[in-house]
């Protein structure tokens, strides 16, 4: 029984290691799939609209997604950021986050009726800690945004739709 | 009210500028939502509760900024930018901004 307190920590470790990779492995089949579902939908990053385009209406369109890490992670990264180096444990996190923003921007684009986003842009930001110490992050923000259009005659042959 | 974060919006003609209009909130945490949070936070994952609140809250930054854009006479808004900048523990602003413009 004394040594109760001294088995929380490393319970919660592998708690937050089984969960953490179970929801990571959920969330990539679930990404997939839906990217597959709005493929369909064309984002570019380019400023300025082809001068064949003809584009009957546009909107703003934004996708966001707050994402946290989980605590095993967490210590992991803490640990690895004592020697340095990439830290390969965050890479996975931010790239699931920035496929969901694309997504629910994409999304965002179909329920008003177009089918091609210009000027994407990705921003990242962390949000602080509500802890009365301000250590621990409570979770990164991924947004999304661009211009939906929508085009008169059909997208010209500009995107690769398989 | 157009609002775009291209250069103009496409397929119409800007006629006139108005100058930048912004728009800002600054929001905390609910509790309830934090509690959850918290716990989200040792598994990992999307943390929806902040996810609503931050599109809420950008939501109404638009508003704001289009709201400013009306007075001006305007009847779009270009070259949107957002910032988003924790102010304080536990509450962020979420800030958007563009050029008011008049299209035809």
């Amino acid at each position: 029984m004394e040594l109760l307190p001294y088995a929380i920590t490393p319970a919660l470790l592998l708690g937050a290691w089984i969960s953490g990779t179970l929801i990571e492995r959920w969330h990539l089949s679930s990404l997939s799939r839906l990217e597959s579902g709005s493929r369909d939908i064309l984002a570019v990053t380019i400023e300025d609209i082809p001068p064949d385009w003809r584009v009957e209406s546009s909107d703003l369109v934004i996708g966001n997604v707050v994402i946290s890490q989980d605590y095993f992670k967490r210590v992991a990264a803490s640990l690895k950021g004592i020697v340095g180096g990439n830290i390969r444990v965050y890479e996975p996190l931010l790239e699931r986050a920035r496929r969901e923003a694309l997504i629910r921007m994409k999304e965002a684009a179909r329920e008003r009726g177009h089918d091609t986003i210009i000027n994407v842009r990705i921003e990242t930001s962390r949000l602080a800690s509500s802890r009365p110490d301000g250590k621990g992050t409570a979770g990164v923000e991924i947004l999304a945004f661009g211009t939906a259009v929508s085009l008169s005659g059909g997208r010209p042959r500009l995107g690769v739709t398989p | 009210m157009l609002i775009s974060n291209t250069q103009e919006i496409p397929g119409k003609t800007i006629v006139a500028f108005h100058g930048v209009v912004s728009g800002s909130t600054v929001r905390a945490k609910h509790i309830g939502k934090d509690i959850m949070a918290g716990l989200k936070n040792v598994v990992g994952g999307e943390l929806k509760g902040y996810t609503d609140l931050l599109s809420e809250a950008r939501g109404e930054a638009i508003r704001r900024m289009s709201y400013q854009a009306e007075a001006m006479g305007a009847n779009a808004i270009v070259n949107v930018r957002f910032a988003t900048s924790s102010v304080a523990q536990g509450a962020a602003e979420l800030f958007a901004y563009g050029t008011a413009v008049k299209v035809e």
